[in-house]
């Protein structure tokens, strides 16, 4: 049994009301099982960004069903598919996506903020992933003070800290040097190592050697899986 | 980490739009606490100078007697009084509950004299009491120091040919003429005014009185209220209230109060227009923070959470800033507005109520976009779409 199922998953998009239709993904069908590392690889507009955000149950599907740990994740009423999100999804973006005002601690405990957790629980968890992710000691900086490879550190501890089963990375070195993204690869698989199952979009071939499998989309479909 | 330490970062990172949203609020709120404390002061103003007015309640005793009549008020005959007021009513109305509210209680006895051979009505007063009520008096001289001094109404002082300074003998006693009022055209122009204690022993009734003038200040109370006090606490008298022709500067500032209200009104509608405005920008400019707040979890409702916390603490702000502002503008302004002497303070339920308003007025305006915001679709915000 896949811990994410995707079936005949499409999703069109309408520019203005009565414009024109645009087909970003016609007819999916994708399996995750947990614990893989997946890199899904396609040039610009070939969907998979589309792809990432259903997955990741941000983004409803204009037909087809996606079940993650059994769940039919569309099938939630929109507050019931925020807990999901919360409780299932890790969310790395494109630009690292850090809260400006908060410090690098404080963003890694952005999602502990609507959890029961106790202030200091929260802070000592959000420690511990820093230190996980390889940015200890940098805690109180603000994210302009911190170098493109430690901010992607920090919106990866961000997307771990509420120990998701589930890591969805969107162009995560895209905005990185080939070192900086070495390392950064190094820790995605180091957290798969750890029992993470991984989703990555990129169209960077290095990035793509680091997962444990290839999809390739085109237009919408999935063409070709390798790996 | 919690939702209300995310609206205190955002605000503390954007403090220019801070300080303009807090400003909209707090033109709104000074404006509404300077017309209050304004109008507010010219009220105590003119119900000080209800005292200059004179009494506006008068208690005489309930009496079928023939009548004598003075100042237009009907005072019970003195030989065929019943029941005579004595000098413990003036002690109960001066216990009554609302007796912050006296300004001034001066009881008299009113008997006829003989003086240069002609009978004289003298009214023994308490001075102190009745010249504070009386403050149109006018007198020529000096005030009376002793009981042994007299003050003669014009038409008197005339009659007998008495300057301030000269001797008259009242009933065979001799007394010093300390001062003459002024011409008034009324009856006082022909009395002679003794001290109380004196004219109860000449007219043989110690302790006795058939007449009190009250002076309440009728603004904060209401006359009819004291009225049932005094009423109460003298079974046996007649209680009256006077209206007096202070209503008429009355209703110009109850005129100019609701002026107050409609402009007051007007700016703060301005100022929550102004932070809905705000709100709603921001919002607008942080639809990618929002779209990650909802991707990794959070609820509408949280996002509702912070934009609404924010809206408080700039609420608050406002609010505090306006009163502060509010209340030192009607301080600077009073002189010249309500040309009178009026004092204004720092009062705690004004503030109470200025931040009560502000923080209203401040979740009016900032309901909208924070519902805006807890809408968005975060696939959007975040540009997967």
């Amino acid at each position: 049994m896949s811990l994410i199922e995707l079936r005949n998953v499409a999703k069109e998009y309408r520019a203005g009301a009565g414009g024109t239709r645009t087909m970003a993904l016609s007819g999916a069908s994708l399996d995750v099982a947990e614990g893989e590392f997946i890199a899904l690889m396609g040039p610009s507009g070939s969907g998979k960004s589309t792809l990432l955000s259903i997955l990741g149950g941000l983004n409803p599907p204009t037909s087809g069903e996606v079940t993650i740990d059994t769940i039919p994740v569309y099938q939630l009423s929109q507050e019931r598919l925020a807990d999901f999100r919360r409780e299932y999804i890790g969310f790395v973006f494109q630009q690292f996506q850090l809260i400006p005002y908060l410090t690098a601690l404080e963003n890694v405990m952005l999602p502990l903020a609507i959890t029961r957790k106790k202030q200091d629980e929260q802070r000592e968890l959000a420690e511990a992933v820093l230190t996980r992710v390889g940015l200890a000691g940098k805690h109180d900086r603000l994210p302009n003070q911190l170098s493109g490879g430690e901010q992607e550190r920090v919106a990866i501890a961000r997307a771990i800290v509420n120990d998701p089963p589930v890591l969805l990375a969107d162009e995560p070195t895209g905005a990185l040097d080939t070192r900086t993204s070495e390392e950064i690869m190094d820790l995605f698989r180091f957290l798969n190592q750890d029992g993470l199952t991984i989703v990555m979009v990129t169209h960077n071939r290095e990035n793509a050697r680091y997962a444990g499998k290839t999809v390739e989309i085109r237009d919408g479909s999935i063409t070709s899986s390798s790996g | 980490m919690r939702l209300t330490d995310i609206s205190i970062g955002n605000l503390r990172r954007r403090k220019a739009r801070l300080l303009f949203s807090v400003l909209g609020l707090t033109i709104g709120i000074a404006t509404i606490v300077i017309l209050y404390s304004i109008t507010t002061a010219m009220k105590q103003a003119i119900a000080t100078e209800l005292d200059e007015y004179g009494a506006n309640i008068v208690v005489v005793p309930r009496s079928e007697g023939l009548a004598l009549s003075y100042g237009g008020i009907t005072v019970a005959g003195v030989s065929y009084d019943v029941k005579q007021l004595d000098m413990n009513a003036v002690t109960a109305i001066r216990r009554i509950k609302d007796r912050q509210n006296i300004s001034a209680v001066a009881p008299k006895l009113l008997g006829t004299v003989k003086a240069g051979g002609r009978q004289v009505l003298m009214v023994g007063v308490d001075f102190t009491a009745e010249l504070r009520m009386k403050k149109w008096w006018e007198i020529t001289g000096r005030r009376p120091k002793s009981p042994s001094e007299l003050l003669l109404g014009h038409g008197a002082a005339e009659e007998f040919h008495k300057m301030p300074g000269d001797t008259l003998v009242v009933n065979g006693q001799e007394f010093q003429v300390a001062g003459v009022l002024k011409e008034m055209g009324s009856q006082e122009d022909g009395l002679i005014f003794g001290d109380l204690g004196v004219a109860q022993k000449m007219l043989g009734q110690p302790g006795k009185l058939n007449l009190i003038e009250v002076s309440a200040l009728c603004l904060s109370c209401p006359v009819d209220e004291i009225v049932r006090q005094i009423g109460a606490a003298l079974p046996d008298v007649k209680v009256t209230a006077l209206r007096q022709a202070v209503k008429g500067r009355l209703d110009t500032v109850e005129r100019l109060d609701s002026f107050s209200y409609a402009v007051s009104v007007v700016v703060l509608l301005i100022g929550v227009l102004m932070m809905g405005i705000t709100m709603l920008s921001s919002v607008n400019e942080r639809t990618r923070e929002i779209g990650i707040f909802r991707a990794i979890g959070f609820r509408k409702s949280h996002v509702m959470v912070i934009i609404l916390f924010e809206a408080l603490v700039i609420s608050l702000l406002g609010g505090l800033a306006g009163y502060a502002i509010g209340t030192l503008g009607a301080r600077a302004a009073a002189p010249f507005v309500a040309k009178t002497a009026v004092s204004i303070g720092w009062n705690p339920i004004v503030g109470g109520v200025a931040l009560a308003l502000a923080v209203v007025a401040g979740m009016l305006a900032s309901f909208y976009p924070a519902w805006r915001a807890s809408r968005l679709d975060p696939a959007e915000a975040l540009r997967f779409i």
